[in-house]
């Protein structure tokens, strides 16, 4: 690197500067009090951990996404978190082996070996919310509002949610007897909605045609509700575990009905985001202009198996920096007051006094450059008749 | 109608077959791109707008929802990898093959064969399929030439109707796969302009099927 260059950042790393790094944080703090006011308690999962307790249960593309070191402690493989919703999960099963309902809440950086899309971050800040010890509609709806209440604190206006579940695609993968090369095979194909792509893969297995039907139809059930009771006509003699996978949609579709005004729902059966590890109804929310989710979360059930419980579970994650840049409202400025560079003990006390009452005082450094107004201030500390008084610039 | 649809074309082949389609779907180009300088074209519905791109550039506009709607050759989407697309429909224009073609009567290759192709991910996936371990060079045109200079010992490239390969002295060895221009469609566009997306899927299936006949 030539001595000019020294102030890049690597590709997808970025800082956040003033006035932006103060929105962020206000956020945050909102957020975390939401969060609070809901009943979830804050965790602080750590930055880095043994590879093998990041990955459980969570699928090759977290694998690939995860920077990895060795420990020169133990001489075992470390991974830096690339999602902490499996660290939540750890948490929960391990160190709070709870059986009533537990709620925890993150926010945190993760890093990522490459950016998961276009001009992506490659250190998102991610900030999630997780329901464990309950399976059913309830949580899920839960956490579902949560998501929908994070965005409008973000100041999201318009945001469309999808509503999908991986139980009937896996339903009629195992009633279709397909193998675990031709499940992979065709979740990908499925999830470009390619029938061209689908009929050829159909044609090489020589799949029996009341499977090849239901899966083509499948890729094409998305809309609104309706698409449930077309589903449920279309896909008629699958396992009952896909026709339970569409009561379920359909109990959450009434529930957001009844307790989310104007939440506009669009139900995809196809979609299958992090079809790894969710179990069970799968969400996402996009928003005009954006081409990929910006909020995403899901049921994952048992995740907690390998360390000790296996226990039902719900959440959504998103990030935080993202959502920042994409509805950045007009940055409110923070003016403050200009103290002069004397040393007088009655400045001193007002300045104390002022910073007490919650407000911004800049001291003024002997010989610096600039007034009152380059120091984002609008007001300035002048004193009359021995008199600290604050007055308009 | 506040909401706008983009569709995203290629200049030449694939524009020309793909207007026929977009006028039994109502959709009909004012400005020509051969003659416009324009960028961005109007049609005859105000809220729909086409865009002339790279064929290369079609999957990436869609990807990222700089268009919602596009027009692409299979092989520009095999070696796309088709992430972040939904391909719901063939349009069975611009056909082709993706082959793997060499000069006639060539000398078998002793050690790792020099593939040339702008078509690397496919190719590469190809060959690994086939056991072979190849070398593999990127180009971005004229692939004839590069067996005929001694640059590669084969090539891997669409084929429509072999003339070119054969005013080289070169020959089709092997058939990859077919290729037909796919519509795309970008995921977030496919749910938040459901209403309008997929009506305009369905007329453009029923234009396809219609020419079929």
């Amino acid at each position: 690197m030539k001595e000019l260059d020294r102030w890049l950042l690597p590709e997808g790393i970025e800082e956040v500067l003033p006035p932006q790094a103060r929105q962020l944080e206000a956020l945050r703090r909102s957020l975390l009090d939401l969060y609070d006011r809901w009943g979830y308690e804050l965790v602080m999962p750590p930055l880095i951990e043994y590879l093998e307790s990041l990955l459980t249960g969570t699928g090759h593309d977290l694998d690939l996404k995860t920077f990895k070191l060795t420990d020169q402690l133990t001489g075992r493989l470390m991974g830096v978190r690339a999602d902490m919703t499996p660290q939540a999960a750890r948490i929960d099963a391990h160190h709070l082996k709870s059986n009533t309902p537990t709620r925890l809440c993150y926010m945190g950086t993760v890093l990522h070996t490459r950016p998961s899309g276009f001009a992506a971050s490659r250190s998102p800040l991610q900030v999630g919310a997780e329901l464990y010890g309950h399976a059913g509609v309830e949580s899920d709806i839960e956490i579902f509002a949560l998501m929908v209440e994070t965005l409008r604190l973000c100041g999201v206006e318009q945001s469309f949610f999808d509503l999908g579940h991986v139980g009937i695609y896996r339903g009629l993968v195992k009633q279709a007897g397909l193998d675990n090369t031709q499940e992979d095979e065709l979740f990908d194909v499925l999830q470009r909605k390619s029938p061209p792509d689908m009929r050829e893969l159909f044609a090489k297995w020589s799949l029996d045609k009341k499977f090849t039907d239901m899966f083509l139809r499948l890729s094409d059930l998305n809309g609104d509700v309706g698409v449930l009771a077309e589903a449920k006509k279309l896909l008629k003699g699958s396992d009952k575990s896909v026709l339970d996978a569409l009561d379920y949609l359909q109990r959450m579709a009434d529930m957001i009905v009844q307790r989310l005004d104007g939440v506009v729902v669009h139900f995809d059966l196809a979609e299958l985001r992090g079809y790894n590890y969710h179990t069970g109804a799968v969400f996402a929310a996009f928003v005009p202009g954006q081409g990929s989710a910006v909020a995403q979360g899901g049921r994952y059930d048992d995740i907690g198996r390998v360390f000790g419980q296996a226990r039902p579970a719900t959440g959504f994650s998103t990030d935080l920096k993202s959502l920042l840049s994409l509805f950045r409202a007009q940055a409110d400025t923070v003016l403050g007051i200009f103290a002069p560079a004397q040393q007088d003990q009655a400045l001193i006390r007002v300045i104390a006094e002022l910073r007490q009452q919650g407000e911004r005082v800049v001291c003024a450094l002997p010989g610096q450059q600039g007034g009152a107004r380059d120091m984002g201030c609008n007001r300035q500390l002048i004193s009359k008749n021995r008199q600290w008084l604050v007055e308009p610039v | 109608m506040s909401e706008t649809l983009t569709i995203a074309l290629s200049k030449g082949r694939i524009y020309k077959e793909t207007v026929p389609l977009l006028k039994q779907a109502g959709i009909e180009p004012i400005d020509d791109p051969e003659t416009s300088r324009k960028l961005i074209l109007d049609t005859n519905l105000p809220h729909v707008k086409l865009v002339i791109i790279r064929a290369t550039d079609v999957p990436t506009y869609v990807q990222y929802g700089a268009a919602d709607i596009g027009v692409a050759g299979k092989d520009v989407l095999l070696e796309h990898g088709g992430e972040g697309l939904y391909e719901p429909l063939d349009l069975r224009i611009a056909c082709c093959r993706l082959m793997v073609a060499g000069p006639i009567n060539a000398d078998p290759v002793i050690g790792r064969m020099r593939v040339a192709t702008k078509y690397t991910h496919s190719a590469r996936k190809y060959f690994a399929q086939q056991g072979q371990q190849v070398e593999m060079i990127k180009l971005y045109g004229s692939m004839e030439l590069a067996p005929l200079v001694g640059l590669a010992d084969c090539i891997v490239d669409v084929v429509d109707t072999g003339n070119t390969l054969k005013a080289n002295n070169l020959e089709p060895r092997e058939h990859i796969a077919d290729i037909s221009s796919r519509l795309v469609v970008n995921k977030a566009s496919m749910k938040m302009k459901h209403a309008m997306v997929k009506p305009f899927i369905q007329q453009m299936q029923q234009a396809v099927a219609d020419r079929a006949k």
